[in-house]
């Protein structure tokens, strides 16, 4: 319990953003290309894809909010990077509340079974 | 990584010994490690403290969603609100089902935490069509990703 504490006091403000933005296949499907490490531009990212200009813009801006995609400009345009750190905070918190529930059925299973 | 927790215990004693340990308050909060202040109601909220040592002066609150007798216990609630002075309550809440299973030994519980993402499920699903690679693909070379460059 006492490990989880500060991470959750912290996290708990900035997880369920952090999910919404992810429960969309367009914009996974940018995170997969992005999560390769390569800087793409959004030309570059709707030339793989169905979709227009405008569109990947309005995903690429959602992911931006919640800080797994970072833009860097170079030159005239914006070069989009993955940034794993938020996804790698929201697998964390999944893990301590998963492990919160082991400790916690244990429990019953003993008060259960004895 | 998936926005759900799923958990399978077998529990060696009957079903219905399993039941009154997950839906009699008395029971539930010796296990879970709350004082709960009344039972269990569905569609009402329950309300108590935890008795986690160290943790005493955390209030637990959960709404029951489901009472099926022998088969299905659930709520919604925030997991492990343990900042006192944040208000939870502005969060979108998780749901908590705990189901029964009566097996040759005794009882499978299958317990699901849903719900972090809060998007409705009939919203996702249609992502998750338009989407080639599929979420847990998507997911994977994420996670992949990340091992990587830690």
């Amino acid at each position: 319990m006492r490990s989880i504490r500060s991470q959750t006091m912290h996290q708990r403000r900035a997880n369920a953003p952090v999910f919404a933005a992810l429960g969309d296949g367009t914009r996974l499907w940018l995170l997969a290309r992005l999560s390769g490490g390569s800087r793409f531009s959004i030309s570059q990212l709707t030339e793989g894809s169905k979709l227009t200009r405008q569109a990947i813009t309005k995903h690429l801006r959602v992911l931006e909010r919640v800080e797994v995609v970072r833009s860097i400009r170079s030159g005239r345009e914006s070069l989009f990077q993955f940034n794993p750190a938020p996804i790698a905070e929201i697998k964390q918190y999944l893990d301590q509340v998963s492990a919160q529930w082991d400790d916690a059925l244990a429990r019953l299973k003993s008060f259960v079974e004895d | 990584m998936s926005d759900r927790i799923e958990k399978r215990i077998e529990l060696k004693a009957p079903v219905l010994r399993v039941w009154k340990a997950l839906t009699d308050y008395q029971q539930f909060g010796e296990w879970f490690r709350v004082n709960l202040d009344g039972p269990f109601v569905a569609g009402q909220v329950a309300r108590g403290h935890m008795t986690y040592p160290g943790y005493e002066h955390l209030k637990w609150e959960a709404v029951v969603q489901a009472i099926e007798p022998e088969h299905l216990f659930s709520y919604t609630w925030h997991p492990y609100a343990v900042d006192p002075n944040f208000d939870y309550s502005k969060e979108p809440p998780t749901l908590v089902e705990f189901r029964l299973e009566k097996t040759a030994k005794g009882t499978l519980l299958l317990l699901t935490e849903s719900g972090f993402d809060k998007i409705p499920i009939a919203r996702r699903d249609e992502a998750l069509r338009k989407n080639d690679g599929g979420w847990t693909q998507q997911i994977k070379n994420i996670e992949a990703h990340l091992e990587k460059h830690p």
